[in-house]
């Protein structure tokens, strides 16, 4: 049984991350007023492109190097789209995620079944050897250990510097954000690059950590949940560590069980995750402090608390 | 503009050339800018454009066969644009037809499995009726999450696909598994009176009728009826048509699940007609391709169907390409979102005078 608790949430930490860096960067684009659904697409970018460039020069930070640019870079697309020609947010974030599926699959092809060294394990001396939390905690990847102090960090630009005060106020209203002397178009692009930037981190987390392979769509959805996370959290960094830890122990729960031989179907099993993901939303609906950015409820009707 | 105006002045015919000329210049500029982008791609992957778009064209324009390929593929594609396209006039954004394509085939199985013997027409009806039903009630589900004001229905259509995919899985695996295929899992053969017609020794079928009839149903109740002017209110100002006193949640509902309901149709002609079996993963996409081209013919019906027939051809081109070119099917996606691109981002934006 404790086998069982410790499987399930480390696992839950491992499958977790990669989905809270996506989550991460949309908070970021959000509060700036973009809503990207496109995630999923350049999740895959990154993870594509991160496992390409590890396998070409054995070096697997150049490989994260790489998958983050790349991630920007594709949400720049994005953000010529929406931003500068002013295009739907929701329609041009499904176009993405189509160009990426198919962008990711062209460059991952000649990589289908090879392998990597990948992001090694890192066990942090002393603590890695406590009885329970060591196993759960302390032996994990960089990009593990990285990511809650990344979400803090996000936090803290967006609440306490001049930066996040200035990229909120564009979320809330571009009109406004303008008349107060900041540039709202720059500001926007800015956030919409971060979000790439994380998120192509998390699709690189996917292939070069939690799996150390490389296979189309291997996403399956998670920008998706990313999104999701993203209301669940109340576009707050710091509680979309939490959202990205349930998604996570869900899949671990599951992963778990059928490991084990549990007598219920794997199939049912895969659906948990999304379910809990909609169930979840869906209690926290009505809940104070429901604060979406006002520039996003033009794009995203239906969405009032 | 001023001065411009005066230089057309004598011509209202001249105007009225104009528009023509861009009605149909656009579509074809749109497309070429894509396949130059695409092409430009394809070249620095090392592959060869000008063969692969010939190698498509002769494989789907090219011949009799390829022409009805081309239909075939063109129906679950413009069955599920109309699923994007109704709900899109009333301000929803449907992006489960992926999931109401699998809940559809879904009810119609289970229908074909368990109603046993009927006299074909019976059959038929059961079938078309059930994976509507199917579809519908899928969609139903995230249509009256939004109705309520609960949840956004752009993020529960999504993650609605995940479960639709897995829990018809569920089945195929599992009490619908036919025990003579042992390697491949997939329901048993669907007796002859559940199969949908077929045209002309083509695999083109039913389903195209069914598509194009809703086509003309849905432009007629939009244009003409009552319902369309009150859909045509929700989606232009939901507060005033509340006002008004439109019941604004009935048909937010009834709109999700005829679109679902649409979808479904497009599942049941996939399994029922071209399949033959309830098999796992039998849609590549189908729901959110036709989300695009319901944004790429800018929610009109009619252009649908235009836009359905091409996305068919480049469907179809992935096969090919994959064969030809060695990349791998989804490469066409690339081609899709292109489009897509230009459409959203207006460069082709018509100048009002």
């Amino acid at each position: 049984m404790i086998g069982f608790i410790i499987g399930v949430l480390t696992g839950a930490i491992g499958a977790g991350t990669s989905v809270l860096y996506a989550a991460l960067g949309e908070v970021v684009s959000e509060r700036a007023g973009v809503i990207n659904l496109g995630v999923e697409g350049t999740m895959l970018i990154g993870a594509s492109v991160g496992f390409a460039t590890t396998y070409q020069t054995e070096n697997v930070y150049l490989g994260l190097l790489a998958a983050m640019l790349a991630g920007g870079l594709f949400n720049l697309i994005f953000a010529y789209l929406v931003i500068t020609r002013g295009a739907n947010q929701l329609a041009s974030g499904l176009m993405m995620g189509f160009l990426g599926i198919g962008l990711s699959a062209l460059i991952g092809k000649p990589f289908v079944g090879q392998f990597i060294q990948g992001l090694p394990k890192w066990p942090v001396p002393v603590l890695a050897d406590l009885p329970f939390l060591g196993r759960v905690l302390f032996r994990h990847d960089l990009l593990i250990y990285l990511v809650v102090p990344i979400a803090f960090l996000l936090a803290w630009l967006l609440t306490r510097t001049r930066w996040g005060l200035s990229i909120r106020t564009v979320g809330e209203d571009k009109t406004v954000a303008y008349a107060a002397g900041l540039q709202p178009t720059r500001l926007q692009y800015q956030a919409v690059f971060i979000g790439g930037l994380l998120a192509g981190l998390g699709g690189a987390h996917l292939s070069l950590a939690y799996t150390g392979v490389w296979a189309e769509q291997m996403t399956a959805g998670r920008g998706f949940i990313a999104v999701a996370l993203v209301i669940f959290a109340a576009w707050s960094p710091v509680r979309a560590v939490w959202g990205a830890l349930l998604f996570g122990g869900s899949l671990a729960f599951q992963l778990q069980l059928q490991a084990r031989g549990a007598p219920i179907s794997p199939f049912l099993l895969d659906m948990l995750p999304y379910l809990l993901t909609l169930g979840v939303l869906l209690a926290l609906r009505k809940r104070p402090g429901y604060t979406m950015p006002a520039g996003l409820s033009t794009v995203f009707e239906g969405m009032r608390s | 503009m001023a001065t411009q105006q005066s230089v057309v002045l004598p011509g209202k015919i001249d105007t009225k050339w104009r528009t023509t000329l861009l009605t149909i210049g656009r579509p074809i500029v749109i497309l070429l800018a894509a396949l130059i982008f695409f092409g430009l791609l394809l070249l620095l992957f090392g592959k060869d454009p000008l063969r692969a778009y010939s190698d498509i064209f002769r494989n789907t324009l090219g011949s009799r066969y390829g022409l009805s390929e081309v239909l075939v593929k063109m129906i679950p594609l413009l069955l599920c644009a109309l699923a994007v396209l109704l709900p899109a006039r009333v301000g929803l954004v449907n992006v489960g037809g992926e999931g109401q394509i699998y809940l559809g085939a879904w009810l119609a199985t289970w229908g074909a499995l368990s109603l046993g013997d009927l006299p074909r027409p019976l059959a038929l009806t059961a079938v078309l009726v059930l994976g509507f039903i199917g579809g519908g009630l899928w969609a139903a589900i995230p249509a009256f999450l939004r109705a309520k004001g609960w949840l956004n229905e752009v993020i529960s259509t999504l993650l609605l696909n995940y479960v639709a995919i897995q829990f018809i899985n569920y089945f195929i695996y599992g009490s619908w598994r036919d025990p003579e295929s042992a390697n491949f899992p997939q329901s048993v053969e669907f007796a002859d009176a559940y199969r949908l017609p077929q045209f002309g020794g083509t695999r083109v079928h039913l389903g195209l009728i069914l598509g194009l009839v809703a086509v003309v149903l849905i432009f007629l109740v939009l244009r003409y009826t009552q319902w369309g002017y009150a859909m045509r209110a929700i989606g232009g100002n939901p507060e005033a048509s509340l006002r008004h006193g439109f019941p604004i949640t009935r048909y937010l509902i009834l709109t999700m699940v005829i679109a679902g309901g649409l979808a479904g149709l497009a599942g049941v002609g996939e399994i029922m007609a071209i399949q033959g079996r309830l098999r796992p993963s039998f849609s590549p996409g189908y729901g959110y391709i036709g989300f695009l081209i319901s944004w790429l013919a800018g929610h009109s019906p009619f252009q649908a169907v235009g836009m359905a027939l091409l996305l068919a051809v480049i469907a179809l081109g992935g096969d090919t390409l994959q064969i030809t070119q060695n990349v791998p099917f989804s490469t066409v996606n690339i081609l899709m979102a292109l489009i897509l691109f230009v459409v959203l981002g207006d460069f082709m934006r018509t100048k009002k005078a």
